[in-house]
């Protein structure tokens, strides 16, 4: 089992790339799904590769991934953690603005 | 595994209800969101005092995506309503979260004398050396022979060096990073939590829309990997030797850690000196006892 | 609630307008001032900065009037009662930062000292020439509350008014001085501070889960939140919902702005200050304010010593504007003369309000001195003709 794994919040990727190019062990693409707007999210494409450091969290400018330790989550489940929510999608647009 | 019970750390200090945010694919404004959240845990403070005040741009957008008390407030005037609310009210932690635009064009004036005083503010200026909000105007700080729609021919304005300018003005911390700097970034964001007085932090961030299309310099992603090659750490390198150009190196690092009171303490010795018992002190300028 | 003793300097005092002005602020509880110097209003920050350090509070000088004007809305937000003085050039700078209290419902006082304008014009020598500015000066559509001393004590009295109304309607509330006013010298009595009615600020007694921060109540005038206590309140000068998110339609548009204005509107009738003499049988009635209606004062006596029926109605809120009683006079009346130290300002709500029913008559006056009675009853006369 791998060391870590990764939690993507699909609807709010922008595909900008960065999770994938600055995963220190390459684990992550660009998959050919695509969200609501149109935009490919990442996935774990070496899953094995993982160790959870979470710098693609770090990296990430839409708070759309982040990576976790399996021994944390594991940890997490025996704690009874709530569960991360799928976050409801703003679904008001909001009008165009200056400044 | 089911992956449900994992807990994203930066979720909490979100206004989820608001997401997914208005900044381009590739801003770099987010990742410093995420750096400031991690530094906020990290740092320990009580997140109930810890209040966030924002001007106007893509970065003054940041107090109305994070979930503290946050103040989006009028151009460039960021720093005096954060000195009323820190002097009304001292326990507050409060963060001066904006644009190059809006804290050296229109707020310079006011950043300089907030300096001067070195009043009790966390500064984080997000440079991404353009006016991006609305629609990719000269800077103070866009480089020379930088298209933008304003300058359609190339920018010939000199710039400022933001650590420079700060420092001459008084802040007792200075320090510089990239987007791509993210754990360094962090650090010196938990580490001005615990420094009293003006501390003040220069993010570099991609403009992919404006900055980097308009000069063909590629996307957020080719920025953020020119940030990796030509970014130099000089921790404690002169800020006069800060300037950036078009292209070429970037000196990062931190720059500036020094002890001067701050305004409140100048005040209150002042008062004790002048006034003896006389003077009355209280905690907080609250208007109901 | 009463006046916090140790803001009230009670007693039988000589002061000019500005320092009863400063006075006024501190028995309101005012506990911070972020200021500016200028002429002819820095007396009242002066003061302020001598007396504040001996009550408990603050007074920062500011780099210009563009940071006072918000950092004291910074200082309201941090749990302060807060405010600041400012005239003419200093006026026209604060505009932007007029307009965003307004939006974000931030109760605070500024205090505008009249003087000749415009531009620099004439630094010690008064006039009335603010008067619309202080209404439409910032852009969009907003309402705000503006008194008009006409003495010092009244400077004291009415200070206290300004907080008090901008607590219970979350708006900026301006007094209206002018040099003369401010420069005067005369008896200002304080009482006990238990003889002092202000009035707190309203606070949400709701838990951070329930409370929406700008979900009016009944009075369409939100409750405010605590900063530092966990209500994560968001405030914006864009157009928002009862979140204080920004939602940028044109829908919401039309709600909160109108209720930012009715707010007022509605509550006119208990804002409305006047000082009313001799309507009832009244062939001419002379609506003025400030100092100006001090000279009225005379120019209506030398009118009644000849016999004519004047009667006087003095503008004390001048914003909101009181179009029903002066209309009701303008039924009554044959005229109505406007004496003000300016080309014609308030005049025109006058003629607004009377609706076309009774004569206008403006006596106006480029300023840098006050009318002399004189010039008044001439203007008297010439409608009773």
């Amino acid at each position: 089992m791998a060391k870590g794994s990764v939690q993507i919040v699909v609807e709010r990727c922008k595909a900008c790339g960065f999770c994938v190019e600055f995963c220190p062990t390459k684990a992550l693409a660009l998959s050919s799904a695509f969200n609501a707007k149109g935009y490919h999210p990442p996935y774990l494409i070496q899953p094995e590769k993982c160790s959870g450091c979470d710098l693609c969290g770090m990296y990430c400018p839409d708070f759309a991934i982040f990576g976790y330790k399996q021994g944390a989550a594991a940890k997490a489940a025996a704690a009874g953690a709530k569960p991360a929510e799928a976050p409801a999608a703003d679904g008001k647009e909001e009008a165009t603005d200056a400044r | 595994m089911s992956a449900i019970n994992v807990f994203n750390p930066v979720e909490p200090f979100l206004r989820t209800d608001r997401m997914p945010h208005i900044w381009c694919p590739g801003c770099g404004i987010g990742t410093s969101v995420n750096c400031f959240s991690r530094a906020l845990i990290d740092s320990k403070v009580d997140l109930k005092n810890v209040s966030i005040v924002s001007g106007i741009g893509c970065t003054g957008r940041v107090a109305g995506y994070m979930k503290q008390d946050s103040f989006h407030t009028t151009h460039g005037r960021a720093i005096p309503f954060a000195t009323g609310l820190k002097l009304a009210n001292p326990k507050l932690n409060v963060v001066v979260y904006s644009g190059d635009g809006d804290l050296f064009a229109i707020g310079g004036n006011h950043l300089i004398h907030a300096a001067r005083r070195n009043v009790d503010l966390k500064v984080i200026c997000i440079n991404n050396l353009i006016y991006a909000m609305t629609g990719g105007q000269t800077a103070p700080t866009t480089p020379n022979s930088v298209v933008t729609s304003t300058n359609p021919y190339g920018t010939y304005d000199p710039s400022f060096n933001l650590p420079y300018l700060v420092e001459a003005a008084g802040a007792v911390y200075v320090a510089r990073w990239t987007t791509f700097h993210v754990r360094q970034l962090a650090r010196s964001m938990q580490e001005i939590f615990s420094k009293k007085g003006f501390c003040f932090i220069e993010v570099l961030s991609p403009c992919p829309t404006l900055y980097q299309r308009r000069n063909k310099m590629g996307d957020g992603l080719d920025t953020m990997v020119y940030y990796k090659e030509f970014s130099k750490i000089k921790n404690g390198a002169p800020t006069s030797e800060l300037g950036l150009g078009k292209a070429g190196e970037i000196i990062v690092g931190k720059f500036v850690d020094r002890e001067r009171s701050d305004y409140r303490d100048l005040m209150h010795d002042k008062m004790v000196e002048s006034l003896g018992d006389r003077y009355v002190e209280r905690e907080a300028c609250e208007c109901e006892i | 609630m009463h006046a916090d003793p140790a803001g009230v300097l009670t007693g039988s005092h000589f002061l000019d307008g500005d320092h009863a002005c400063c006075e006024g602020a501190l028995a309101a509880g005012a506990r911070f001032s972020s200021g500016y110097p200028i002429t002819p209003s820095t007396e009242v920050v002066e003061r302020f900065a001598a007396r504040v350090p001996t009550v408990g509070g603050t007074f920062i000088q500011m780099e210009d009037e563009l940071a006072a004007s918000i950092t004291l809305q910074g200082a309201v937000w941090g749990g302060a009662k807060a405010f600041t003085v400012t005239s003419g050039p200093g006026f026209s700078l604060m505009m932007e930062h007029i307009g965003y209290a307004a939006m974000t419902e931030t109760p605070c006082v500024f205090v505008d000292v009249q003087r000749g304008g415009p531009s620099t014009g004439l630094p010690t020598l008064p006039a009335q020439a603010d008067m619309m500015q202080v209404k439409w000066g910032s852009h969009g559509d907003y309402e705000i509350i503006a008194l008009c001393p006409n003495s010092p004590q009244e400077c004291f009295d009415l200070t206290i008014t300004a907080f008090n109304y901008s607590e219970q309607y979350r708006c900026p509330v301006f007094v209206m001085m002018d040099e003369v006013v401010g420069h005067m010298t005369e008896k200002v009595v304080i009482p006990e501070a238990d003889q002092i009615e202000v009035t707190p600020r309203r606070y949400t007694k709701l838990a951070p889960e329930e409370f929406l921060a700008f979900e009016p109540r009944q009075d369409l005038v939100p409750d405010m939140p605590r900063i530092g206590e966990g209500y994560n309140v968001h405030v914006t000068g864009l157009t928002h919902d009862e979140r204080g998110y920004p939602n940028m339609t044109p829908h919401m548009q039309d709600r909160l702005v109108r209720r930012l204005q009715n707010k007022i509107l509605h509550n006119a009738d208990k804002i409305l200050l006047w000082e009313e003499q001799n309507l009832d049988d009244a062939e001419v009635v002379v609506v003025s304010y400030g100092i100006t209606s001090r000279v009225a004062q005379r120019a209506i006596e030398m009118a009644r010593d000849k016999g004519i029926k004047v009667g006087k109605f003095r503008l004390i809120t001048a914003w909101p504007f009181p179009e029903k009683k002066i209309a009701e006079i303008a039924g009554k009346a044959k005229a109505i003369v406007v004496p003000e130290l300016n080309l014609g300002q308030m005049v025109r709500e006058v003629e607004r309000a009377a609706a076309g029913k009774c004569v206008v008559r403006p006596v106006s006056h480029a300023g840098g001195s006050v009318h002399s009675p004189q010039d008044i009853l001439k203007a008297i006369l010439e409608v009773t003709r």
